[in-house]
């Protein structure tokens, strides 16, 4: 916990955007959670993503439910909208929010226990209803909130801060978000912005549902030796396998690959998603070798991150539902509820 | 690049850029949180030690140290740190118990001081707790040199010269006013164990122009004149004065013309308007008292009509750079000739030597500059030192201090039978924490983003009035410490232990001026190129760590830190701390003790 606020005083070569901002004008007030957070990483990564996007801040609607993780858009987009929701009910509240405006950017922050525990139900439907939205959980294997409990996506194996043993598999959502549907799924590290930045910019762009895992190391709790989830064994056992790179329309391609490594994906708002194979066998375009890949690493001890999963082309629920193409928030009374009339008729042909 | 190593002294002192600035090397920082705290008196003793002069400067300091502060960087205006040393003069206590006890018994060594201005005073008071007799020597009725001479007493009034000086000398200065020091064979006659020449740069530069010999009496040297205003000797001026000259001499004679009397005031340089040698807010003050500053004019010719001075001519130059240097150029305009009844001619000084006969040892340069050695500061003739204007031609008051300090250290060594070159003290740093509980500092971490305050001035027409009314009125107890929270605590410095770094990033997220980055090891140049923010500023040097766990460096880049303390705060391993850094600069104080 900080007392002392951000000075407002700024870098005088502080980059703006396209739209005049800066990075400092994406942020919101100093965090509360416990210093060295990896939480705060992911927020640091969500301002300068938002910011490399050139989306006004007011753009964006910032979802959560409860937890360390779902306090978090308090510290980003001091400027969007948000929703603080009950724990493990974000999507529900994500979904309402998306289909009366679809034209908002919804980022939707969660945590181990707010999507693998209490809250699984409603994850697992919000995948498979296709909500166009960039979800992102903060992973850190155990409940900070209630003293370092193990979470239900700690490892077995890992053992808590006092050295006790967890004795149960955990749950893995990149598995589930890949199994159940989800057009976009990568996996990344608190502490690898470098990773972490593209990704979150990808799946902001990418139209339909985004998830992206992220480990995030609880520095109180779970940063010990005997953890998985510690930023040393994070570091030492992270297989990228495929590295994602979004370019938008003005920048410069500094960087030349190896001719057949890479492969450019368009998105909708012109800018191309380039992907970059680090590992041969990996097939990012395939959910069933892909899951195979991932599980197996998983069960190997090791932690595969990059962009694991993308489904070019992806329909969303809106397109599922064939709704106009004006959000409802924006139609009238008039066109939102067609008359007692026009119900009578729908009545009518379904007796 | 190599790990920083934060135990050479110059490292951090260098990052309080004030009192690195600083020729006396003034630890700023630390008194200004005194300032804030209202331990004026504390506040006035830090500087006192440093500079020996505090009220004084606090008036009329060049203010090297401003420039130099980071508030320029990092918003736009520096903290008025000149004038907050005022505050600790003006509001101090008594300052009698804080006072370096001069001994009855003598060490038996008798020093010369020539002049008594600000250097021979300093040198006084750092050799008189060691025993030494002094002997100083001045023409002057009364100490203090060109601070009682050639500065108004509108700008420094003479209670507030007067009692540093008188306190120097009351430590027990054997003084030997009006005494005009006609040879330097003489003095080293008279068998003392060491002099030192702190007699300043007394004489004024004159211009050989077609008519100065026809209209020689109006036309007057600033300095001298100012030092008869300043004595009593002249008490008016009339007609139309033009002054010549872009120092703080040429603004101190245009006011103090249009106080005793003048009809009109105008100051003529020759040089552009931004690199005149005056400070800025001296030439502020000028216009403001409705003086008008003309620019790129240099004298032609002094206009006379039976021996009467009628005017100057002065032709019409625009400053070009030719060859990568400032050069005027004549616009090819026609002359302008300026009507005046007097002249006063404030374009320079020298420290002219003309009563040290050439055949003591004691050698000079082809400028007639005395030959010294910078770290020393003693002559070729080992008994005799120098300092002050007189050492390296006009400079501040603060260089003076500065100079004494030095040279005091020499002169002991010296009188010891050592070398005052190789024996001197070495500097030093102490880094102490300024961690008072979790999330509690020992200084005000927070950023205060307020504008500078601007100094109360007395009434115009008042202060116009009467010469002896101090135009600055200072600031109030409120203004100052209003001001020195704007201060940026510089010396308290962010020190950061590799060992227990787990490298989250959450001192590069939180810090709010970009200043800290996690990056594979590069020579500087590159180095300066991949940092979160870029560092242009060479100048300021890059904190970098050895190497972490993840083969990166930390490097923070020193020019734009806040010293917010916000690293140290996010750090959930106490591996950045918020250390304040001692610079001990040898004094020969501590030889007292």
């Amino acid at each position: 916990m900080t007392f002392v606020p951000k000075p407002s005083a700024r870098h005088p070569l502080l980059k703006t955007n396209e739209i005049g901002l800066t990075r400092r004008d994406y942020e919101a007030i100093v965090s509360t959670l416990c210093a060295g957070c990896g939480h705060d990483s992911v927020s640091a990564a969500v301002i300068q993503a938002c910011h490399e996007l050139s989306i006004p801040p007011h753009q964006f609607a910032k979802v959560s439910g409860i937890g360390c993780s779902s306090k978090t858009p308090s510290y980003f987009l001091g400027n969007a909208h948000g929703f603080n929701s009950v724990h493990g009910r974000m999507p529900s509240i994500a979904t309402g929010a998306y289909i009366a405006n679809k034209d908002l950017k919804y980022i939707g922050i969660s945590g181990d226990g707010d999507s693998a525990s209490i809250g699984l139900g409603q994850f697992a439907h919000i995948i498979r209803r296709r909500v166009n939205m960039c979800y992102i959980v903060d992973n850190n294997g155990t409940y900070g909130l209630t003293k370092g409990q193990f979470s239900a996506t700690n490892d077995r194996g890992s053992t808590s801060k006092r050295g006790v043993p967890n004795l149960y598999a955990p749950i893995d959502l990149v598995s589930l978000a890949i199994q159940l549907g989800a057009s976009f799924v990568a996996r990344s590290f608190s502490g690898d912005k470098q990773q972490l930045i593209p990704l979150i910019k990808a799946a902001v762009l990418h139209k339909g549902f985004a998830f992206i895992d992220v480990i995030s190391p609880c520095v109180m709790f779970n940063n010990h030796d005997g953890s998985t989830k510690s930023y040393t064994h994070v570091r030492n056992h992270t297989e990228p396998v495929v590295d994602a790179n979004l370019i938008m329309p003005r920048d410069e391609i500094t960087v030349e690959y190896e001719e057949g490594t890479t492969t450019s994906v368009p998105m909708h708002d012109g800018s191309k998603l380039q992907l970059r194979k680090l590992s041969d066998s990996y097939e990012p375009n395939n959910r069933v070798s892909a899951l195979t890949y991932v599980q197996k690493a998983q069960e190997e001890g090791e932690i595969v991150t990059g962009l694991l999963f993308l489904e070019e082309d992806a329909v969303d629920c809106h397109d599922i539902l064939g709704t106009l193409d004006t959000p409802f928030n924006e139609l009238d009374e008039e066109n939102l509820c067609p008359g007692t009339e026009r119900l009578e008729q729908i009545n009518d042909s379904l007796r | 690049m190599q790990p920083t190593d934060i135990h050479n002294p110059n490292y951090f002192h260098k990052v309080v850029d004030c009192q690195w600035a600083c020729p006396a090397h003034t630890p700023v920082p630390e008194y200004i949180r005194l300032i804030a705290q209202e331990r004026y008196t504390e506040a006035y003793m830090i500087n006192w030690e440093s500079n020996v002069f505090p009220g004084i400067l606090g008036r009329t300091c060049d203010r090297p140290c401003e420039p130099a502060c980071r508030r320029v960087r990092t918003e736009e205006k520096p903290v008025a740190i000149c004038r907050l040393k005022r505050v600790a003069a003006d509001h101090k206590g008594d300052i009698a118990p804080y006072l370096p006890k001069v001994p009855k018994k003598k060490n038996g060594k008798r020093i010369a001081l020539l002049g008594a201005g600000p250097a021979s005073l300093a040198v006084a008071r750092d050799l008189l707790p060691l025993g030494y007799t002094i002997d100083m020597f001045d023409r002057d009725p009364g100490g203090g040199g060109m601070m009682r001479s050639q500065i108004p007493a509108f700008r420094l009034p003479k209670d507030v010269l007067e009692e540093e000086v008188d306190l120097i000398v009351n430590m027990g200065v054997n003084t030997h006013y009006n005494y005009e020091i006609s040879s330097m064979k003489e003095m080293l006659d008279r068998g003392y164990d060491a002099y030192f020449v702190g007699t300043g740069a007394p004489r004024g530069r004159d211009l050989d122009l077609p008519g100065r010999v026809e209209v020689s009496k109006h036309i007057s040297i600033g300095i001298d004149w100012l030092s008869s205003v300043a004595f009593g000797h002249t008490t008016s001026i009339s007609g139309k004065v033009i002054v010549m000259g872009g120092g703080n001499t040429a603004m101190d004679c245009c006011r103090t013309s249009n106080r005793l009397g003048a009809e009109s005031v105008t100051v003529v340089v020759r040089s552009g308007f931004d690199v005149m040698k005056a400070s800025d807010w001296e030439k502020e003050d000028a216009m403001a008292e409705g003086i008008p500053i003309l620019n790129n004019r240099p004298p032609k010719e002094f206009v006379h009509e039976n021996g009467r001075l009628k005017g100057v001519v002065f032709g019409r130059v625009k400053p070009e750079e030719v060859d990568g240097r400032l050069k005027y150029l004549p616009t090819g305009e026609p002359d302008v000739f300026i009507e005046a009844d007097h002249i006063l001619m404030a374009i320079g000084q020298e420290n002219h030597c003309p009563w040290i006969e050439r055949d003591l040892g004691i050698e000079f340069d082809k400028w007639d500059c005395p030959i010294i050695d910078e770290d020393s500061l003693q002559s070729t003739h080992e008994k005799v030192f120098f300092g002050g204007d007189s050492a390296f031609g006009p400079e501040n008051i603060i260089w003076a201090s500065a100079h004494a300090h030095k040279a005091a250290i020499s002169i002991h060594l010296f009188c010891q039978g050592k070398d005052p070159k190789q024996d001197r003290p070495p500097e030093g740093v102490n880094l102490i924490s300024q961690k008072m509980g979790l999330h509690e500092w020992s200084y005000d971490a927070e950023h205060d983003p307020s504008q500078r305050h601007i100094v109360p001035h007395a009434d115009l027409k008042r202060s116009l009035d009467n010469i002896k009314v101090e135009v600055e009125l200072g600031f109030d107890e409120d203004l100052g410490f209003k001001e020195a929270q704007r201060c940026l605590n510089c010396d308290v410095q962010t020190v950061f232990t590799e060992k227990l770094c787990i490298e989250c990033d959450a001192c590069v997220d939180i810090c709010p001026l970009d200043c800290i980055t996690f990056t594979p090891n590069a020579p500087e140049n590159d180095l300066r190129k991949v940092l979160t923010a870029p560092a242009e500023n060479s100048e300021q040097d890059l904190y970098v760590s050895d190497i972490l766990p993840t083969n990166r460096v930390m490097v923070k880049d020193e020019d734009l830190c806040l010293h917010c303390g916000l690293c140290a705060e996010r750090c959930p391993t106490n591996a950045w701390d918020m250390q304040k850094s001692i610079i001990h600069i040898p004094q020969l104080s501590s030889y007292a003790e």
